[in-house]
């Protein structure tokens, strides 16, 4: 019996994987904190089951170029211009998991679970791209400025030591990030002040990181009016986009720039991406308009050896290069050994910058969270209600057989919704639908399992000998039957959008796992069944 | 034990002329009254906007009316939906000109102001579609209709023959006509998810006509004497308990969806309960007769199994020959 017990040990493992996959656990959100008015992020503890927009409420938006004030040549690197710009601006929404995706050619779709407000979503989706260049703060004006900001936050009532942050000792200013925790403190007094507590020398001037887990805290302590004011004249503050990790430890990067830009994106043709024959480095190249070459050539002639942070709508983009020379006309950015995939990146920010695609809605859905909630209520009302009538129908038809096949029908349950949550599928409500459909058509399998059995049996065959033919036979019918509906599913999954796609993944995934449920599943039972007592005459079936 | 039909000799196919009436008497005026007035399809199809609303008090459609075409919105459809208070309101291009989406949810909010009060009411959906993706959607839909019929034939012609592919897709095809139909006599909005769903009733009839199918090609092995009316009679019979089991089961649980799972998805699963009925019918009474026809029109050696079906995976075995005459007493004795 040793097959037996190989099938157990898969039964076993696979129920185990479910189950671990349906554990509800920490999943970290960013949600609107309305009191601070920004961002912030907590941990929720839920079934890690994505739903879709119309379960949980949401907005989804389709955005194509706008051609309505003249043609745009090259759509698709349009929409990637607009994607990449959307891309930066998606933080401002209180989204678990935003969706930015260029959909075929040239249409751009954005979802945005959670989000109530189609206005302001559409707005921001919709606003020109600005570009800019500026300098950092070469002079480490704001470095200077810290211990006077710290200790104005300190007048206001503002800890250096807020709950949860890492102990004051290792909370170090130093300017020498290799040598992080052992520099000397600079930040003043004992207890180091409450925004330089959170703020880490950068590599150049004028770069900062912040420890990723303190990066809500330290926005909320850039919002105040302390900062605003301590802040020295002709400097700004401006968040990287990215989250470098330095050690074990993500960062995210804060940048003191002059407020002055040197260049804007209205002077910028062309930006492209390549590598340079000689040394293999990542480079992008730009070219300026007459009039912003001249700007350039006179600003970038000032600031040689200095730092130039590309901004694009407020966020620095990439680590700041350096000048190595003056600039006119054509720029080259060297982003040294970095891929070019990195310098690709950038060329698009440039180009999106020059060149803003504005976008026009061609789709859009809001759906209120009342609405999805009533729906998933709803619809899992008229699951257990498809799942009792299913259960009932099978145990009294069936009898013994009938109460194998409802626990097989239990594990297929399970099986679809791991399988679900493991490869990150989403739960829609037509998705819904198509689940409480396939209960019914999982015990299809078994039903023509169990009349084969009663066939084979009427011909006067052993009960052995009955279950082994039935299942034989009723094979063929189930695999051809199972797999053009596969088929069909398939095609619904890869000609629909959204819901349909929804209902397409949940019908493809109950159809394997109710062919695993119903052939290896409950075979295994009627295996254990039938061993157990081998003297069985009549099958309870 | 319980059983139905357990030893039925029902003659199915003899019925087929009723059959076909029955199907006529479906399809057809549907199809005359699709021509005349078309499908209701819904703003994901045609272009516009669509609103769900909320309100706290239940108010006239004909107020909600004449207080949007104060707003400037001219021709909207406004119906309840599901309950008394919620709204559905469909502002299509065309008939309500070009508004845009934002300019119709701007007069719903003020026509709602007026009629029920500013904090009153909610809205709960919005859907605002171009008509050049509803185009698109129309295309798509098509296509995977089409799309599907195709992958069905090749892999039926490679698992049973050509006759048994030309038989299903017909049946399918049959089925499709007929849930339109419904759909027309109804006057459900077809929506994307009510594509779905006839997507899905292709799925659904398929599987069903092929465990019929299936059966058929067993016993044209096991019986190689008698014809294939009278095979196509015992396989329906002996595969009865399982269509009328599963097909009860699914559809009781399409039918708990139509009346439990609220409004939203209530034209989705009336047209999946109705298209499991005709996708169980037309298995009967359309792929089997269509086989037959096919059968006498270009009778072969295929039909009658002659070809050895090479696939001893799963097949049900071409050993099954070498079971002695079935005891079943299920063959149908009825004359051609």
């Amino acid at each position: 019996m040793k097959s037996l017990r190989y099938r157990m040990i898969v039964i076993v493992s696979l129920l185990v994987l479910s189950v671990l996959q349906l554990l509800p656990r920490r999943v970290t959100q960013r949600v609107f904190d309305a009191q601070a008015g920004r961002m912030k992020d907590t941990a929720v503890r839920r079934v890690p089951i994505s739903l879709g927009l119309d379960l949980q409420g949401g907005i989804h938006l389709a955005l194509e170029v706008d051609e309505s004030k003249g043609p745009v040549a090259d759509c698709s690197d349009a929409i990637r211009r607009a994607e990449r710009v959307v891309r930066t601006r998606v933080d401002e929404f209180g989204t678990t998991e935003p969706v930015v995706q260029v959909v075929g050619e040239c249409r751009l779709v954005v979802e945005l679970a959670g989000e109530k407000d189609p206005g302001r979503a559409k707005q921001i989706v919709q606003k020109t791209a600005f570009l800019e260049f500026r300098i950092t703060d070469m002079k480490n004006l704001f470095r200077d400025a810290l211990p006077g900001i710290d200790a104005e936050l300190r007048r206001a009532g503002v800890r250096g030591g807020q709950p949860g942050a890492v102990s004051a000792v290792s909370q170090l200013f130093s300017q020498d990030t290799t040598k992080q925790g052992t520099a000397d403190t600079t930040a003043g007094a004992n207890a180091p002040g409450a925004l330089s507590a959170v703020l880490f020398q950068g590599q150049l001037p004028g770069e900062y990181l912040v420890p990723e887990e303190q990066v809500s805290h330290a926005e909320s302590l850039l919002a105040r009016p302390e900062v605003a004011a301590g802040l020295p004249r002709g400097i700004e503050l401006r968040w990287g986009t990215e989250t470098e990790s330095r050690g074990a430890r993500p960062y995210r990067a804060l940048y003191a720039l002059e407020d002055r830009p040197i260049i804007t994106g209205d002077e910028l043709t062309k930006a492209a991406a390549r590598r340079d024959q000689v040394n293999n480095h990542s480079v992008v190249t730009f070219d300026l308009t007459r009039r912003g070459s001249r700007k350039f050539c006179e600003a970038t002639g000032r600031h040689v050896k200095d730092y130039m942070a590309i901004i694009l709508d407020g966020r620095v983009q990439g680590q700041p290069p350096i000048i190595n020379d003056q600039i006119c006309g054509t720029g080259q950015i060297d982003l040294q050994n970095k891929p070019l995939t990195e310098a690709q990146d950038l060329a698009l920010v440039l180009r999106a910058g020059a060149l803003p695609a504005p976008l026009q809605i061609v789709e859009e859905r809001a759906i209120g969270p009342s609405l999805g909630a009533d729906s998933v209520r709803a619809g899992v009302r008229a699951g257990v209600f498809a799942v009792a009538l299913v259960i009932l129908v099978m145990i009294a038809y069936y009898r013994l057989s009938g109460a194998l096949a409802v626990a097989a029908l239990a594990m297929y349950v399970l099986f679809t919704l791991g399988g679900l949550s493991m490869f990150g599928f989403t739960l829609t409500l037509p998705g819904l639908a198509g689940f409480a459909l396939s209960i019914g058509m999982a015990v299809d399998a078994n039903v023509l399992i169990f009349e084969r059995i009663r066939e084979e049996l009427q011909l006067g065959k052993t009960v052995r000998l009955a279950v082994e033919e039935g299942f034989k036979h009723a094979m063929s019918a189930i695999i051809d039957s199972n797999t053009t509906t596969a088929l069909t599913a398939l095609i619904l999954y890869l000609v629909g959008t959204g819901p349909v796609q929804g209902f397409a993944i949940t019908l493809l995934t109950g159809i394997f796992a109710s062919m695993l449920s119903a052939v290896f599943v409950t075979r295994t039972f009627f295996l254990v069944w039938l061993q157990r007592r081998p003297a069985m005459v009549t099958l309870s079936v | 034990m319980l059983r139905l039909f357990a030893h039925a000799q029902y003659d199915f196919i003899g019925l087929r002329r009723w059959a076909y009436g029955l199907s006529a008497l479906l399809i057809l005026p549907g199809l005359v009254l699709l021509l005349v007035r078309g499908l209701n399809y819904s703003i994901e199809f045609t272009g516009g906007t669509f609103l769900q609303v909320e309100a706290a008090r239940s108010v006239s459609t004909a107020q909600l009316r004449a207080a949007l075409e104060g707003a400037g919105i001219v021709g909207s459809e406004i119906q309840t939906f599901g309950a008394d208070t919620v709204y559905a309101i469909r502002a299509r291009i065309g008939q309500t000109g070009d508004a845009s989406t934002q300019s119709v949810v701007e007069a719903v909010g003020r026509a709602l102001d007026a009629a029920v009060g500013a904090d009153a009411y909610r809205i709960v959906r919005t859907e605002g579609v171009t008509p050049k993706v509803g185009g698109e959607l129309q295309e798509k839909a098509i296509m995977a209709i089409l799309f599907s019929f195709v992958v069905t034939l090749i892999y039926l012609a490679a698992r049973f023959e050509w006759r048994f592919g030309v038989a299903a897709v017909f049946a399918t095809a049959h089925d499709i006509a007929a849930t339109i139909a419904f759909i027309r006599y109804l006057d459900l909005e077809v929506s994307l998810v009510v594509v779905a769903a006839v997507l899905t009733i292709v799925g659904y009839s398929l599987n069903d006509t092929i465990v019929i199918f299936d059966r058929v090609r067993e016993n044209l092995r096991k019986f190689r004497r008698q014809n294939l009316y009278e095979i196509l009679n015992l396989s329906v019979n002996e595969t009865l308990p399982r269509t009328i089991l599963t097909g009860g089961t699914t559809m009781m649980t399409a039918l708990a969806l139509a009346f439990i799972a609220g409004e939203v998805i209530r034209p989705f699963s009336l047209v999946m309960a109705f298209g499991i009925l005709v996708g169980t019918f037309s298995s009967i009474y359309v792929a089997a007769p269509v086989l037959l026809w096919i059968e006498r029109r270009w009778p072969g050696q295929d039909v009658r199994g002659a070809r050895a079906y090479a696939g001893p995976d799963f097949a049900p075995g071409t050993t099954s020959g070498a079971v002695p005459a079935p005891a079943t007493g299920g063959r149908p004795k009825a004359a051609v």
